[in-house]
């Protein structure tokens, strides 16, 4: 079909795309009517799910007595991993998530059991109370001793570019590092919960917190044992995912799902914090180093770059993430001539997963380990090295993956952050400050990012939508993305809107339903609205298509001629209200439904060759901050931070500021307090929010100052917009460089501080007593 | 029967399980689903609301955050339970909430409710709303999208200049229902309010297995993380005896059953130097709820006021309502989770001795938040100075060992010595380095204790010793 109408792109006075948009739920949000799995009102007989979890992490069951649970109060059936009708491996690519044990523990709180019962507590109380006998062995904890052990949970991934060894040899300087970076808990403040009703015969509707309703889909019915068009997952909004609920939400659907059918009863799974804490992945752990060839003014020549990923017991996404964290090793810098490889390490921990960066955050640490530590040996301001080694225009602009650096803003950026922020002006008042105080030092830095933005898994880069126009114009838009508090469905609303030309109210963003758009993608990889914006746009486009050539035969016009504007839709002197139109093609029989198509053009990646595009494009950013550290505490406060970040031409700026500030928060809280522990029998020990401390309202610096860099996204993007979701997180690599620029004044910035992230003050206060060698007695 | 207001409404509780939690009524039994739990655990915030009630001049109400999570039912007998769904007039949101909107605080949304009963009790408050004051307010509320920001922004527009909102218009209507439901006693069954010594005697003796309460904030812990059903409670909260402070001539003596909240202001007046301490204690809502005879009853090696009262050489005042007994705070303490009280004992009071011109107290916490953390070390010392010369010094440790403690070592080789000296704080590092056995555990790890208590101490000469009076010695937010 001739395509007669093209999409709006111009920024119209009255276009909503640009406007700080408040929140589309925002209003029902802190009027407490906005409604989250937990809170959907119970259908009758609604029962309880619990799971009862292993007290080991490795071993095997030799003996499981459910007697107890079973006559526990209120219970009403209890399932092992024999009780499940069809597949009882959840796994979402490779092999190795058994729903409920089969024998094999591989990790300390793996399920073992679930129990139904009349309320949550009783539930949970049974739970409890299973004699368990495993032989055990001893666990493997940390990913060093799975690579010597060579456990992996799938092959090592290469990349190569130039001869890295020769490349170092010949260089001026070599340099060694190694960097212990742990993991996080996504602490979504919504726990892991899922409602299963049944329906007609075998059919099941799914109500899920979760960030791929189509896997959770396929996973019911697989182990339902039947076919994927009797389950209907329904996802409104999530209280918070971060990754968490792309993979980890589908266990909870799927035994709620066992129980509702067993029991042909509605059921609900609402894990408790700690269980929930203990028994879903995280952020992957990465154990990293390097060897380093740079020339006298300290320009990387050469690096060997080994990343070990502790995976946990199973695949899960490792795969893609341990390649992401090798994709971003260089984070803004030419690496030259490199050899990077990526082990997938297998270790007796909860299998770990997606979490927002998705193995780009512990990549990108490497790089600025390294800039760090050449600054320290050749005597210059971090930054300067900094600059010197980012990817450059015409040479020095391939990446280790074979993908050019085009439009590369970095330069740029940093030049204007440098500036407004004051830095050279604040390096000179810290060295003050540093050489008038013994006991409190204050740090300085200022790092980049450089995030490649699709999923590397090529066939995930496509989404669907579906537009219903009703006849009094107002319209439902639905499509694959599922909204976690991002603001997805509020830049989908302003997207449709100003196709339209119609006020925002009159688009209603629905539940993201997997009848109404099949086979999606997940949520994921910042790329939320960038696809589904696309796809949304797609079916404005068509529906429009329609109006156009209804109108223009109305007025015997140019449909390619015509433009929705101002809730009216003009051609030459012709205007007929957009409500009236809608009416009007109503009554001739003029279809007002459409779906919408997107997949990401461009993008390829041979993972034999390791040399591709795997990304669209990327998204920078820069900031710095400022930081206080005591010396006899390791006790730190962040002062300052300044960011100037790119998100191409802004779709709603409030929205990207949110994503940019709360990114930013969250990245550091996992490099300073957010502390993962696990005891010597594989115990997470940080497992509730006693123990385990995200940011809290006075870890905020003092002074956040947040801008946009006004450039429009170079590619043909959703109104050259970019993806804003994980990109921030990143930028809080200046925060722990700060730090480490503060416990480095304390050698006259001659030693580069082994600091292991994150930096507790236990942590800060060992990477002290490692620069100063004259113990603990300060001259006052 | 238990009787409160929700909202607007005047509830009766006939019969309910002694052990059920606010937030599980709020939520089950009348669906107000706009109240959520995060962690049921007191940590998170998600599950805020404000009880509202009678001030102390009876003129007037008060309106105090609590975590519903980690509250009995049955102990907001005779209030006003405010929800977030209560907020709005008919025809538009609370000041507070419109804040959040526009200054666009809430991103999922599901921490939302919680922050807003936070900001509205702070809109109450008739307090100067400084940064501070906001993050004091908010400081129990956790939020994993926006980093804040945003949320202090609106709570500063808001909160800055409020307007009366409708509950202050209906102050009066809710005083006069809240002053009907105080008249019943709200006991119910397994579940005893009782109100003077010799009730609560009666009470123990008469229910030997039910658990005394006061805040709820640790016991709540045992209903919500161990699942264990409480079949009998007492509740200390009414007994008169247990809820008056006073400032008597040569101390301050505490009712052990006021929270944190309430007796701040006299703490502070006579003892200014806990302020960061205080303010670091858990969170607002906490505060308001948890009491200081908690706080030491459970005997918590880490508990953060401990450590001060073994500093300032407390006494605490015990009772079975026949006879009661004086323990010195340094003796009360027995072993992990163990004190010298006996079955049927309850603490009636704490009494802290006053500072002399010549002593100066300071107390440290370290933990891996500024925040509503709990402390790797505590470190308490109170020194009297004569001549710079040292005549007196104590001091409380937390997170040293199984019990908070006293370095008696430390207090022996510093008396008469010259505090200027370096060497009298060496002496003291000496003494301190292998006086403690602690131990690695989530918080910070046996090594790092050891270090910290050898540096605290340093840090305390550093600050006290007229020969350093300028040094700057901490990074944190209340120095």
């Amino acid at each position: 079909m001739r395509k007669l109408i093209t999409p709006s792109q111009k920024n119209e006075k009255d276009s909503p795309i640009g406007k700080s948009r408040p929140h589309e739920s925002a209003a029902r949000q802190v009027a407490g009517q906005a409604r989250y799995v937990d809170d959907i009102p119970e259908p009758p007989n609604t029962h309880y799910a619990a799971i009862g979890i292993s007290q080991s992490a490795n071993g095997a069951i030799k003996h499981l007595d459910l007697t107890d649970v079973f006559a526990s109060d209120g219970v009403i059936d209890v399932i092992t991993v024999k009780d499940v009708p069809g597949h009882t491996d959840i796994a979402p690519v490779f092999d190795g998530d058994p729903i409920l044990a089969d024998n094999e523990i591989k990790f300390y709180g793996q399920a073992l059991f679930a129990v139904l019962a009349t309320s949550d507590r009783l539930a949970r109380q049974a739970a409890t109370k299973a004699k368990v006998e495993i032989t055990e062995h001893d666990p493997v904890l940390h990913p060093t001793e799975s690579h010597q052990k060579q456990m992996f949970v799938r092959p090592a991934h290469h990349m190569k570019h130039g001869d890295a060894v020769s490349a170092i040899n010949n260089a001026e300087h070599k340099l060694e590092g190694h960097i212990e970076i742990g993991g996080q808990e996504h602490l979504y403040l919504e726990g892991q919960v899922s409602l299963a009703v049944p329906e007609e015969e075998d059919r099941m509707m799914i109500f899920t917190s979760s960030q791929h309703p189509s896997e959770v889909q396929k996973l019911v019915a697989e182990v339902l044992d039947i076919k994927l068009h009797r389950v209907v997952v329904d996802m409104r909004r999530m209280g918070g995912g971060f990754g968490g609920k792309e993979t980890q939400a589908a266990q909870w659907a799927c035994l709620a799902a066992i129980f509702a059918s067993r029991n042909d009863c509605p059921v609900k799974l609402r894990l408790a914090r700690s269980i929930d804490m203990q028994v879903t992945g995280k952020r992957h752990p990465f154990s990293n180093s390097y060897t380093l060839g740079i020339d006298g003014t300290g320009l990387i020549q050469g690096c060997i770059i080994n990343i070990d990923g502790d995976c946990g017991h199973s695949a899960d996404l490792s795969d893609a993430i341990v390649d992401r964290a090798m994709f971003h090793a260089d984070n803004g810098y030419y690496l030259a001539d490199c050899d990077i490889v990526g082990h997938r390490c297998q270790t007796n921990k909860v299998s770990h997963t997606a979490f927002r960066g998705f193995g780009g955050p512990q990549g990108m640490m490497i790089a600025e380990a390294m800039i760090e530590k050449i600054a320290r040996k050749v005597g210059e301001d971090p930054l300067t090295i900094r600059k010197r080694n980012l990817y450059r225009e015409h040479e020095r602009n391939q990446t280790q993956y074979g993908m050019l650096v085009e439009n590369n803003l970095l330069p740029d950026l940093i030049n204007k952050l440098e500036e407004t922020s004051s830095y050279w002006q604040r390096r000179k008042e810290i060295n003050t400050f540093n050489t008038e105080n013994s006991i409190i030092k204050k740090g300085l830095a200022l790092t980049p990012v450089k995030f490649g933005i699709s999923f590397t898994a090529k066939f995930l880069n496509q989404a669907g939508a579906l537009l219903h126009v009703y006849t009094d114009g107002s319209m439902q838009i639905n499509h694959g993305g599922t909204e976690m508090g991002q603001g997805l469905h509020t830049k989908i609303a302003q997207i449709v809107a100003n196709e339209f030309g119609i006020p925002i109210d009159d688009v209603e963003v629905t539940s993201t339903r997997t009848d109404k758009v099949p086979n999606t993608s997940p949520t994921a990889a910042s790329s939320g609205t960038d696809i589904n914006g696309k796809a949304a746009q797609n079916a404005c486009i068509a529906i429009k298509e329609r109006l156009a050539n209804h109108f223009s035969q109305m007025v015997d016009g140019d449909p390619n001629l015509v433009v929705f504007k101002n809730k009216h839709v003009v051609l030459g002197e012709h205007q007929i209200s957009f409500v009236e139109l809608v009416q009007q093609a109503y009554l001739s029989r003029v279809s007002l439904s459409s779906t919408g198509f997107y997949k990401t053009p461009k993008i390829h990646y041979n993972r034999e060759t390791g040399k591709g595009r795997p990304f669209f494009y990327f998204a920078y950013g820069a900031s710095v901050s400022e930081v206080t550290i005591d010396t006899l505490t390791g006790e730190y406060k962040v002062d300052r931070v300044d960011i100037l970040h790119d998100v191409g031409k802004s779709l709603n700026p409030a929205i990207d500021i949110g994503q940019i500030e709360g990114g930013f928060i969250q990245g550091m809280g996992w490099l300073t307090t957010e502390d993962l522990l696990w005891d010597s029998k594989g115990m997470l020990i940080s497992n509730n929010p006693a123990t385990y401390k995200i940011p809290a309202i006075g870890d905020t610096p003092r002074i956040f100052n947040v801008d946009l860099y006004p450039r429009a996204n170079d590619e043909d993007s959703i109104y050259h917009s970019k993806a804003v979701g994980e990109p921030p997180l990143m930028l809080a690599m200046s925060v722990w460089c700060a730090i480490k620029d503060a416990i480095s004044s304390l050698s006259g910035y001659q030693v580069d501080p082994d600091l292991a992230a994150p930096a507790t003050p236990e942590n800060v206060l060992n990477a002290i007593e490692g620069v100063i060698s004259d113990g603990r007695i300060h001259e006052s | 029967m238990i009787r409160f207001l929700l909202n607007e409404q005047i509830i009766s509780v006939e019969e309910h399980k002694p052990d059920t939690t606010l937030l599980e009524y709020i939520r089950q039994s009348k669906s107000l689903c706009g109240t959520k739990e995060g962690c049921a655990s007191g940590d998170c915030g998600a599950c805020t609301v404000v009880l509202a009630d009678i001030n102390d001049n009876a003129n007037g109400l008060t309106y105090k955050t609590i975590n519903s999570c980690i509250t009995y039912l049955s102990s907001i007998h005779g209030k006003q339970l405010i929800t977030v769904e209560h907020l709005p007039s008919e025809t538009e949101l609370h000041p507070v909430q419109q804040a959040m909107v526009d200054c666009h605080g809430s991103q999922c949304g599901f921490c939302t409710p919680g922050f807003i009963m936070s900001m509205f009790s702070l809109y109450h408050q008739n307090a100067e709303v400084s940064h501070q004051n906001i993050e004091i307010a908010l400081s129990g509320n956790l939020c994993r999208c926006t980093g804040y920001r945003p949320i202090i922004e609106a709570a500063s527009l808001s909160c800055t200049s409020p307007t009366p909102d409708k509950f202050d218009k209906n102050s009066e209507q809710t005083i006069s229902k809240l002053n009907l439901l105080k008249e019943e006693k709200g006991e119910s069954n397994g579940y005893l309010q009782p109100t003077s010594r010799d009730e609560l005697r009666l009470a123990i003796s008469s229910n030997p297995l039910a658990r005394l309460v006061c805040g709820s904030t640790d016991l709540a812990l045992e209903t919500t993380q161990l699942l264990n059903d409480l079949a009998c409670l007492i509740n200390l909260k009414n007994v008169t005896e247990l809820n008056h402070i006073e400032e008597a001539e040569n101390e301050l003596r505490i009712g052990s059953a006021l929270s944190f909240a309430e007796i701040e202001s006299k703490l502070l007046k006579h003892f200014p130097d806990l302020k960061e301490l205080l303010w670091r204690f858990a969170s607002a809502p906490i505060r308001n709820q948890a009491s200081l005879g908690g706080n030491i009853a459970n005997a918590s090696p880490i508990g953060d006021m401990p450590p001060v009262l073994l500093a300032l050489n407390a006494n605490i005042l015990l009772d079975n309502g026949k006879a009661r007994r004086v323990i010195p705070a340094k003796d009360f303490f027995i072993d992990y989770k163990t004190t010298q009280m006996q079955k049927d004992e309850w603490i009636e009071s704490i009494h802290l001795p006053y500072l002399s011109k010549q002593s100066q107290l300071r107390a440290y916490k370290v933990s891996k938040r500024l925040e509503d953390d709990i402390s790797a070390v505590c470190a308490v010392f109170k020194i009297e100075l004569e001549n710079n010369c040292v005549v007196k010094l104590s001091s409380g440790f937390g997170g040293i060992a199984a019990t908070p403690r006293q370095a008696d070592s430390l207090e022996q080789v510093i008396i008469g010595l010259d505090w200027t000296s370096r060497t009298t704080m060496e002496k003291g590092i000496a003494a301190l380095s292998h006086y403690f056995s602690p131990i690695d555990d989530v918080r910070a790890s046996a090594e790092y204790r050891h270090k910290m208590v050898i540096n605290l101490w340093q840090r305390f000469w550093l600050e006290t010793s007229a020969a350093n009076p300028a040094t700057t010695t901490r990074a944190n937010a209340y120095a």
